[in-house]
């Protein structure tokens, strides 16, 4: 958020909306109406005086209407841009004319009331539409006694409850008397898999969230015992179902499967009525009840589709296609909810697609319309001044301050040699923040900075860029992490919490008095790509760079183009999955700027981001490219059960195989008179660990597909939770209507698969009907799911790690999902997990969008943490090279000496060489041995006094 | 033909919205970013924890 407001290329219009649309792509023109914020941001400090003094309150809605705010106000302290607003419909000077006191409080006089609507006309060359989600219909809620009972809640204020800048400050109380719910329920699928409120698809991220917020809710209220009801469990995500069973075990959540009907109060408390599988009537009461809310359309969708003349679904979200899943017509493009219920890794994965989507229509106007950013010099006689150290201790809200006493921290580092100045900051990280920041660093000289607030994981590149824009190097500030290792882990205990604090800044001001300017380098990037994998991933992602504009050079293993998709025939969207298939290979083949390589493998890769050199081994030997990424699109295998009789009779397949039959019409089915599906045949830790995601809706496509060919066909599907997520909930709804039948089981009642005589049959145990029984088969059907490559050579080359299961491991779950460790390296289809063709094609889109950043920029940046070789004490014994888990120092021969070298493109900072070198040749960049031991020595500082105090206090006696 | 622009409309300022405008800026084009709010940051600005690394979603 913070980085799209500094971004001088991106350009924030807030209370602002568009008003219409015209021109084709390419070349659009739209109104925007912005509406006045009678606040002046570029005068606006930030400092709140204006919602301190006005005197009307209002409905707090970031708080989830949990609290009251005021008519001038921010919705929370981090908000971009940061500045305050007054609410036109509570103000009392707009409405009433009679006020004015925000006028006189504020400072800089930002306030202006004569403020009007202002219409822009921008010229646009693309639109990506994300305009998220909105509410399920009031009665969804109003059911379960919403509004009607204080008690019953939902999941969206449970997080402001939970959050400590919410209204308790993260205390968990019921809104009906104030006291710690003992016993909680969670009812998932509120305005979800609901025909009755129109809302009959499923959300698809509520069993996750709500297992998410049971968890914290425990970790704030360990007393509380957690109750969750479900209908099916669909953590169908990669590592999700792990994660919950890990909840479930470490809290000790109930999970029932039964869906509540309705919520009534007893006595203070909520009493709730279910009914579990084996038919038994129950009745429990509970102190809050949470509602799992699902996602519906966002408000005004309609209107939204109108201007911008694109089609909606029957649900109300944005219609795309599978073969192009973020385009809603030629030059408006969808990414996040408004494409369909999806959590935050789909809609980073999703946005980073639409973005290439955008960069291939107007790849002939990259950098035109750019703004370059521009830093300052370094001022060079700030840096020579004897060193000049200024601390900046962060309050993080309460979430530092609320525990640590970070005045007496500040105090303390006032005292530390070489401090000149020190202060208070409520919240670092806010753009105000930042530029006060620089304000200070000018007006007290500072030459090197010391931020006492949370981890330099994710911050510390804000700060640095800070730091750069103030014109100095931006190796000069160290941080303190006083949020994770004070306050949060020290949250019991206030006093030494905070003498901890003042300990880690007094070693983090000795470090800063020894930091040294360090060099940004930039290193030039090959304009070409690497793709790794001829299915429809790598094909979609080979495609995409090739439209922006990048050669591309694509391998695949096979004689033919197509991997995995070649073997489905039909989609449970309904498109034709072959003529997708057809045109992916027809556009790749022909397409001028890439490469193919077929019966090809890629024997080695060496470099790093922007200047990678690989081996392909092709028939006629081997060719070496030179190029600046690679997209690795491996995918995945069909996995093969050993149990199940599969392989041993031919009446027993895999949905694949099925479908292969299906796809010959009637005549495939022959005299199938019965069909039995098994679900999780390998999935689920049963040969896999992972749930395979597709096979529910493969299951249910293919089951209603039988059905079409030959409606008195029979056919039965054993599952354990139906995953069906999302609008594939439609085919599961139809599957049922048409008399398909669905038996659940428990993972340890498995179903079986016998001969008996000349036929088979299955035996399984019915959860409903509490028995076991016996369904003779004329096909068994098996959902096996997908097997990752565990020994995938590619990933062992690029030293990638994998998750547990085998696959591919992204940099970051949420915020970087195509990313994997190594620089310049992007991942998407199968290989980085299962997912259905649409999930695949749009990961592949975000794969090609990320991958192009580089060869769009034409140099990479390196961070100035790294090694450096002090080459008359290198030996050239080899070591750190072995050991260098990113391939990051090379061996040369210098003057008929080995020597180690770093590329520093590829070098992380680990640290790892310069641990190993027995002669200490090697440094790290903002790490000297010289620093580290100052800090070291800091460390044990006041303890030295304290027993000198000690003593004389002894003497003294 | 009229040559294209350079520029780009994201409607919408949460995570879908901001990662798109981050990318776009990235890959070298100006991003107007259309929020209806005061602020951008969306829903997820509002959730306290997010799964699985419990970071904050600030």
């Amino acid at each position: 958020m913070v980085e799209a407001g500094r971004s001088p290329n991106i350009e924030i219009l807030t209370l602002a909306e568009v008003e219409s649309l015209s021109g084709k792509p390419g070349k659009f023109k739209a109104k925007v109406k912005i509406r006045p914020r009678y606040i002046d941001p570029d005068k606006c400090t930030a400092c709140g005086q204006c919602m301190q003094y006005c005197p009307r309150e209002a409905v707090d809605e970031y708080n989830e209407r949990l609290d009251f705010t005021r008519a001038a106000r921010i919705d929370f302290p981090q908000a971009v841009p940061t500045a305050y607003y007054i609410d036109e419909d509570r103000c009392l000077q707009l409405n009433h004319e009679t006020c004015m006191i925000c006028t006189n409080v504020c400072g800089p006089k930002a306030i202006d009331f004569n403020q009007e609507p202002e219409i822009r006309e921008l010229e646009v060359g693309a639109v990506v539409l994300c305009p998220g989600f909105g509410n399920v219909p009031e009665e969804a809620l109003t059911k379960y006694g919403y509004g009607i009972y204080p008690d019953v809640m939902t999941s969206l204020e449970i997080e402001r409850l939970m959050c400590v800048s919410g209204p308790t400050e993260g205390e968990i109380i019921r809104p009906s008397d104030f006291s710690h719910p003992r016993k909680i329920a969670f009812l998932q699928c509120v305005g979800s898999r609901d025909v009755s409120c129109g809302r009959p698809f499923c959300s698809s991220v509520c069993c996750m969230y709500a297992m998410k917020e049971a968890s914290m809710l425990k970790e704030h209220a360990p007393e509380a015992e957690i109750a969750l009801f479900f209908m099916d469990v669909r953590t169908q995500g990669k590592g999700f179902d792990a994660a919950f069973e890990r909840a479930v075990d470490k809290y000790g959540f109930r999970v029932i499967k039964a869906r509540v009907p309705k919520v009534e109060q007893v006595d203070g408390r909520l009493a709730l009525n279910y009914v579990t599988e084996e038919g038994t009537v129950h009745r429990e009461l509970f102190d809050l009840v949470v509602l799992s809310v699902g996602l519906s359309a966002p408000e005004g969708a309609e209107e939204l589709a109108k201007k911008f003349g694109i089609e909606l679904n029957p649900f109300g979200f944005a219609k795309t296609e599978v073969k192009d899943p973020l385009t809603a017509k030629s030059g408006i493009y969808v990414a996040g909810a408004f494409h369909g219920p999806k959590d935050i890794p789909e809609s980073v994965m999703q946005a980073s697609g639409a973005a290439a989507k955008v960069s291939e229509l107007l790849a002939e106007a990259r950098g035109q319309d750019m703004v370059e950013k521009e830093f300052p010099p370094e001022d060079q006689e700030l840096l020579e001044m004897p060193v000049r150290v200024g601390v900046f201790v962060c309050h993080c809200g309460v979430n530092i301050a609320g525990v640590v006493d970070v005045e007496a921290v500040r105090d303390y580092a006032k005292s530390l040699p070489g401090v000149v100045y020190a202060e208070n900051v409520l919240y670092s990280c806010a753009q105000d923040s930042l530029e006060k920041l620089k304000e200070k660093i000018k007006e007290h000289k500072l030459n090197r900075l010391v931020i006492a607030a949370c981890s330099p994981r994710t911050h510390e590149p804000l700060f640095q860029e800070t730091l750069r824009e103030a014109g100095l190097n931006l190796a000069l500030v160290e941080m303190a992490n006083i949020r994770d290792q004070c306050s949060w882990v020290h949250a019991d205990d206030p006093e030494k919490a905070t003498q901890k604090a003042k300990d880690q800044v007094r070693m983090a001001v000795a470090k800063a008095r020894r930091l040294k300017p360090l060099e940004l380098q930039k290193v030039k990037v090959t304009p070409s790509a690497l793709v790794i994998g001829g299915g429809a991933a790598g094909m979609a992602a080979a495609l995409s760079i090739a439209d922006q504009g990048y050669e591309v050079h694509l391998v695949e293993k096979e004689a033919e183009l197509g991997g995995h998709l070649r073997r489905v025939k039909f989609l449970a969207e309904g498109e034709n999955p072959q003529k997708i298939l057809k045109d992916l290979i027809t556009r790749v083949e022909k397409h001028e700027n890439i490469r193919v390589y077929k019966s090809a493998s890629v024997e080695n890769i060496s470099g790093y981001v922007g200047n990678f050199t690989s081996t392909i081994k092709v028939k006629e030997g081997s060719k070496v490219i030179n190029h600046g990424v690679v997209v690795v699109a491996t995918g995945a295998k069909e996995h093969k059960p050993s149990g199940y009789l599969y392989g041993k009779n031919r009446k027993i397949l895999t949905q694949l195989e099925l479908e292969e039959k299906l796809s010959r019409g009637k005549r495939g089915l022959g005299k199938t008179r019965r069909v039995v599906m098994i679900q999780c045949a390998g999935s689920r830790g049963e040969e896999l660990p992972h749930c395979s995601k597709l096979c529910c809706q493969q299951a249910v496509k293919n089951a209603l597909r039988i059905k079409e060919l030959s409606p008195e066909t029979e056919v039965f599907i054993f599952y354990r939770d139906m995953r069906t997520y999302g609008f594939y909930e439609e085919l599961y709804r139809k599957a049922r209507n048409q008399g398909v039948i669905f038996l659940r089981y428990e993972p340890t009642q498995r179903p079986e698969v016998l001969k008996k005589g000349r036929g088979i049959v299955v035996r399984g145990y019915d959860a409903l009907l509490g028995e076991e029984i016996e369904i003779p088969a004329d096909l068994v059907v098996l959902s096996v799911g997908v097997a990752p490559d565990k020994e995938n050579p590619i990933a062992q080359i690029l030293k990638t790690p994998m998750t547990d299961e085998g696959f591919l491991m992204e940099a970051h779950v949420k915020l970087r999902p195509v990313e994997v460790a190594v620089d310049g390296v992007y991942i998407c289809g199968l290989a980085h997990g299962p997912k259905p063709l649409e999930e695949t094609l749009a990961q592949a889109k975000a794969a090609a969008g990320k991958a192009v950043i580089p060869l769009a920029k034409g140099f990479v940046e390196v961070p100035p943490i790294v090694s450096r070789v002090e080459e008359k004490k290198c030996i050239g014994c080899g070591i750190c090279a072995s050991l260098c888990p990113y391939n990051a120092i090379e061996m040369v021969k210098k003057e008929k000496r080995r020597k180690a070298q770093v590329i520093a493109a590829a070098c992380k900072g680990c640290g790892v060489c310069g641990s190993h070198c027995p002669v200490f040749a090697i440094t790290l960049g903002g790490f000297t041995d010289e620093a580290i031991l100052e800090q070291i020595q800091a460390f044990g500082l006041p303890e030295a006094e304290e027993s000198k105090e000690a003593e004389l206090e002894k003497e003294a006696a | 033909m009229a040559k294209k622009s350079g520029k780009v409309l994201v409607v919408g300022g949460g995570i879908a919205g901001i990662q798109t405008a981050l990318d776009l800026a990235e890959l070298g084009y100006y991003v107007y970013l259309v929020e209806k709010k005061a602020t951008i940051g969306g829903v997820m600005a509002k959730l306290d924890k997010t799964f699985p690394t419990n970071d904050c979603s600030i």
